[in-house]
């Protein structure tokens, strides 16, 4: 499936209509309106405090939004349907320091399942990590701790990525990656969301954007294509 | 694509929880030695007096493991929540509930039963009868789960809040006075000679409510937590 961002007539896997989030009466955003498909790559953009996270905790279940509804695969959300179809990378990062790399990841295929044809270890050569297998993860940078969370994301047996901050400390190799990873996802028909508050490249096509902005009601958030 | 099973993914926690201890085994130590140390706090506190000391021994080794297992309490969450994992706990495709459970059972295994298991030391220090012996270790077995279970519910509620460890012991404590009546009342029963069945089987029978119920509630307050 050649991935063209722009094709209206797959499947959407992810709608949002009039999302709206806030915390104690405070608007964080919306209210918002996206449709995300099988094969793209959006991207969220928004300074900081737009809403950016709350906006992935909220599309991935954790958070239950003020307004609005989410539907995926055409149904309402819930937070037992999606979570198989669900991997979300957030701050952080999920890993156990005082287990090896592949042992967070044994442990996140068992929590999670894997995807087929991939395993721990394959996961981890994914995202250029051969020969870290054994290290404890507190020893490893933050970009290196970021690619073991990266390599969660592509093990997981999932079709949505929800990823916030994917280039934050990463070099560029890293940068790359990541961008290969996304290209490779859309590809075999899965679909990201990802956040950056700019400083970021993903070159492959010219991705869709969702632009946040730091909500009062009055300046909600709006949604380009 | 294919999720693993339920019970692969209760496995890999397990497993992954009980790695955790085990390269933290230092700090399992910290229970028994605190536990040590409130039970010879009595003594120098009352005096040397075997008979002062026998009547108040199952009481005191209950309430000094019971301290003990409060201050361990906040591990349980602690560490998952800080790094994301307890998010991703949440995402996971199994019953939240049942992996909370196995959560609790693990804590429990890795931070009650060292304290059960030197109990009946604890208690010789304080010249406990050896009748009693029995009887308080049976006690604790049925107690200190429920301990585990009550308390699991209430650092659910309170781990999104810094510093909660004041805010955590006076939440819990008063949800453990129950137990703790029910387990120093079988032992003192024991000591007395008379008859300390129906406490112990109170105790078993809130056992099996909280094992029930208490990971619903560990799992619906987790979620409160989180978001």
């Amino acid at each position: 499936m050649p991935p063209s961002h722009d094709s209206h007539d797959r499947p959407a896997l992810l709608e949002a209509r009039g999302l709206a989030f806030s915390r104690n009466d405070e608007p964080i955003f919306g209210p918002l309106d996206f449709v995300l498909r099988a094969g793209e790559v959006v991207l969220i953009e928004g300074d900081n405090g737009a809403g950016k996270s709350t906006l992935l905790r909220v599309l991935s279940g954790l958070l239950a939004p003020t307004s609005g509804e989410i539907r995926l695969d055409g149904e309402p959300l819930t937070l037992a349907r999606l979570s198989p179809r669900v991997a979300l990378l957030s701050h952080h990062t999920g890993l156990k320091h005082e287990l090896s790399a592949i042992e967070n990841l044994r442990f996140a295929a068992g929590l999670h399942g894997q995807r087929k044809g991939m395993s721990p270890p394959s996961a981890l050569g994914g995202v250029g990590l051969e020969g870290y297998a054994d290290v404890a993860v507190r020893q490893l940078s933050a970009g290196q701790k970021k690619r073991v969370a990266l390599a969660r994301v592509l093990l997981a047996p999932v079709g949505l990525w929800l990823l916030d901050e994917p280039y934050a400390n990463l070099d560029l190799d890293g940068i790359k990656l990541v961008n290969r990873l996304l290209e490779n996802h859309a590809n075999r028909g899965g679909a990201a969301l990802i956040t950056s508050h700019g400083a970021y490249a993903y070159t492959s096509g010219t991705p869709r954007k969702v632009a946040l902005r730091a909500s009062s009601p009055a300046q909600a958030g709006e949604a380009k294509t | 694509m294919r999720p693993g099973s339920t019970s692969a993914a209760c496995a890999a926690l397990v497993s992954r929880d009980l790695t955790l201890v085990w390269r933290r085994r230092g700090d399992a130590l910290n229970p028994i030695l605190f536990a040590l140390i409130v039970v010879a706090l009595f003594p120098l506190a009352l005096g040397p007096e075997p008979e002062q000391l026998r009547r108040i021994a199952a009481g005191v080794v209950f309430v000094a493991l019971l301290l003990a297992g409060l201050l361990a309490l906040d591990t349980l969450f602690r560490g998952d929540y800080e790094d994301g994992s307890l998010e991703q706990l949440v995402l996971s495709p199994h019953p939240l509930s049942l992996l909370l459970a196995c959560k609790i059972a693990v804590h429990w295994l890795t931070t009650a039963l060292p304290l059960i298991v030197i109990a009946p030391l604890l208690g010789e220090l304080l010249h406990l009868p050896g009748e009693v012996r029995g009887v308080l270790v049976l006690a604790l077995l049925l107690a200190t789960p429920l301990l585990s279970l009550i308390g699991a519910v209430c650092v659910a509620l309170t781990v999104g809040m810094h510093r909660s460890g004041m805010l955590l012991a006076l939440l819990v404590l008063p949800l453990y006075v129950p137990v703790l009546i029910f387990g120093a009342g079988a032992c003192s029963a024991a000591q007395a000679g008379l008859p300390f069945l129906a406490p112990l089987l109170w105790l078993a029978a809130a056992l099996v409510l909280a094992l029930v119920l208490a990971p619903l509630a560990c799992a619906a307050a987790l979620r409160i937590s989180l978001s």
